[in-house]
């Protein structure tokens, strides 16, 4: 059992192995226990929710679901008794409570808001940063350096520090609060990375390729479209789902620069509330549906994530 | 037959000319290519900064925009380096990025040199590990909240059971000495993975034979670890430390929903200041010298550590 196949003198014995993987383990299942958390009080009843000691084992309800996406006015019993019928299962768990639904909560045109900025800003980001990579990857560009540095130090800023002139801009022009402001600010802080990321991947296509298809006869952009492009799919979707993440996640400039119609899930979430406070199955109901995208997405990225993250400055 | 026939015509016309008789030149296409991205960033990035150097200098609100605006000089900029809160913020920042960094740099190596072990099923545990930095600060920052919350917390009621302290005494939230601690320990559980990751990149990158010359020399795993492991894992660190630093010196998402700032001004960070000198009080050209002065410090802290890091990878 423990005549592991060791195949050089280095390897790490069985037993340092086990001690290893038992820490390692108990760290993740820790650290993945707050999002457990999330999970379980959005199955929660409000009561439930706040109950001393913290209920591990409880009834599961879809209260907290009903609650994110309705908003409910509290009603007499005789009122509530005068009504027909309930016509589903949100509705009567809301009676129970002596409430009446009054109306769809705002909960979901703002996550239909996330989705498109998200989207479409990913998209922008993208393309703009697919044609500047292959751009700083094959051409020689004057002064090359000093603009990959430029492009990348937009991302050093505070957010907050940009977001005081990016307010009156949009002020002056008629950009706040609107999807299509936040799109262009947005695909202008991910650029930066959709740049640094896709000039890695394209560098590490062989120049070849193209040299080929132009001698075939190809044009510089009939090349780029047909051999390059092709090649780049893996680099583009994983630069595409950091983009995304990013867009997905924003929460300062979103808290700052929208307040409405425009505003993404980030800065609604923390202001659900239900009678007496923060309504917290409603609340961890909103975020789990807000965080299922991003587990799929990291479980895709896994391969890429070092790259995405250290913007393409480690690669493996 | 043909394409031979292309290929001599290309091979014997000059290359810039071959290249023009095909379309777009290649320095015509370069800059098509590249000029969208800077145009982009031009506008939305390095406009309003110029834009902000230009209100610096100003008494400009942003909630009176008709008022006649009156050229200051450098006075906000002397007000604020002597402004005894703007420095106790600059320090409640430090603070936060030294134990930041040095929480999660200590958890994210030891976690990454345990996970080259490669033990059985590393790979799912690793992944598993990974999942809490990819998701908003924001999001998950304000559930923390309800964690925290005395008595009905899990946070605090863990802790309780743990350590026998009655649990309505443990208000991570709102006691002056525990409130930076329960910053720290939302940001070192979120980024503690990412550290880890990179420094993962750095073991790996150590040949094996490294360690193979050292066991011949009978070299002690302690000693290996001293000269080999630590010293060439090192750039991948200091890597980690600048990304972690950078962003923890903006740290605002989770700050603005934990804890606002409060209790008092015990956790006001920098970017909390700005935003109260900004959005509240509408000091606009008052808090654009802040903001500029905040940018000069994080380009020049960068510039000085990326030196280092060369200088490093280098040895």
């Amino acid at each position: 059992m423990s005549l592991t196949t060791a195949h050089s003198v280095v390897a790490p014995s069985a037993n340092s192995k086990r001690i290893a993987g038992a820490i390692i383990i108990a760290y993740a299942l820790i650290s993945i226990v707050p999002l457990l958390w999330i999970f379980a009080t959005s199955f929660k009843t409000p009561p439930d929710s706040i109950a001393y000691p913290p209920k591990i084992v409880f009834q599961p309800s879809i209260e907290g679901y009903c609650n994110l996406f309705t908003t409910r006015t509290r009603q007499t019993p005789e009122y509530i008794n005068s009504l027909g019928p309930a016509t589903g299962f949100c509705d009567e768990t809301v009676r129970k409570r002596n409430m009446v639904i009054a109306g769809p909560s705002n909960f979901l045109p703002r996550f239909v808001n996330s989705l498109i900025i998200a989207f479409g800003s990913t998209f922008c980001a993208v393309f703009l940063g697919t044609l500047s990579a292959y751009g700083f990857s094959r051409f020689k560009v004057p002064l090359a350096d000093d603009l990959l540095f430029f492009i990348l130090s937009t991302r050093f800023m505070p957010p907050i520090a940009v977001a005081i002139p990016i307010y009156l801009m949009y002020r002056e022009l008629g950009l706040s609060d609107t999807a299509l402001g936040m799109i262009l600010l947005y695909t202008a802080v991910n650029v930066s990375l959709a740049v640094w990321l896709l000039k890695g991947f394209i560098d590490e296509i062989p120049r070849e390729y193209e040299e080929a298809a132009m001698i075939d006869g190809y044009t510089r952009l009939q090349a780029f479209w047909r051999t390059v492009l092709p090649q780049a799919t893996t680099g583009i979707a994983a630069t595409a789902i950091f983009c995304l993440i990013f867009a997905w996640n924003e929460y300062a400039f979103a808290a700052l620069l929208t307040s409405g119609t425009a505003q993404t899930a980030p800065p609604f979430i923390p202001t659900i509330i239900g009678e007496g406070g923060q309504d917290w199955p409603a609340v961890a109901a909103g975020t789990t549906i807000f965080l299922v995208p991003i587990l799929v997405f990291t479980i895709l990225l896994r391969k890429q994530l070092l790259r995405g993250i250290t913007f393409g400055a480690v690669r493996k | 037959m043909l394409n031979r026939t292309a290929e001599n015509v290309a091979r014997a016309t000059p290359e810039p000319l071959a290249r023009k008789v095909r379309g777009i030149s290649d320095k015509g296409l370069a800059w098509l290519f590249i000029s969208p991205t800077i145009l982009l960033l031009l506008a939305i990035n390095i406009f309003p900064l110029f834009w902000a150097i230009y209100l610096s200098f100003t008494n400009y609100r942003a909630n009176r925009p008709n008022e006649v605006v009156k050229n200051l000089g450098f006075a906000n900029y002397q007000r604020i380096l002597g402004d005894q809160d703007i420095w106790i913020a600059m320090q409640t920042t430090a603070h936060f990025v030294f134990w930041t960094i040095l929480l999660q740099t200590l958890i994210g190596f030891t976690l990454a040199w345990l996970i080259d072990r490669k033990f059985r099923g590393h790979a799912f545990w690793t992944t598993l590990i990974l999942v809490p930095m990819m998701l908003s600060p924001a999001v998950v920052g304000n559930f923390w909240r309800f964690l925290y919350e005395p008595q009905i917390g899990l946070f605090s009621y863990v802790i309780s059971f743990v350590s026998g302290i009655p649990p309505t005494n443990i208000q991570m939230l709102s006691n002056v000495s525990l409130a930076p601690w329960s910053i720290i320990i939302v940001d070192t559980w979120m980024w503690t993975p990412y550290v880890m990751l990179i420094c993962l990149a750095g073991l790996r990158s150590i040949p094996e034979y490294i360690y193979e010359a050292a066991e011949v020399d009978r070299a002690s795993n302690w000693r290996q670890f001293w000269s080999i492991t630590l010293p060439m894992a090192l750039p991948f660190i200091m890597l980690a430390v600048l990304f972690r630093g950078i962003e923890n010196f903006k740290m605002f998402d989770m700050v603005n929903l934990l804890t606002g700032g409060g209790p008092g001004s015990t956790t006001e960070v920098a970017s909390i200041t700005l935003k109260r000198q900004a959005f509240e009080s509408w000091r606009t050209g008052y808090s654009s010298a802040f903001a500029i002065i905040l940018f000069v410090a994080v380009f020049g802290l960068a510039n000085i550590y990326v030196k280092a890091l060369n200088k490093v990878k280098q040895r």
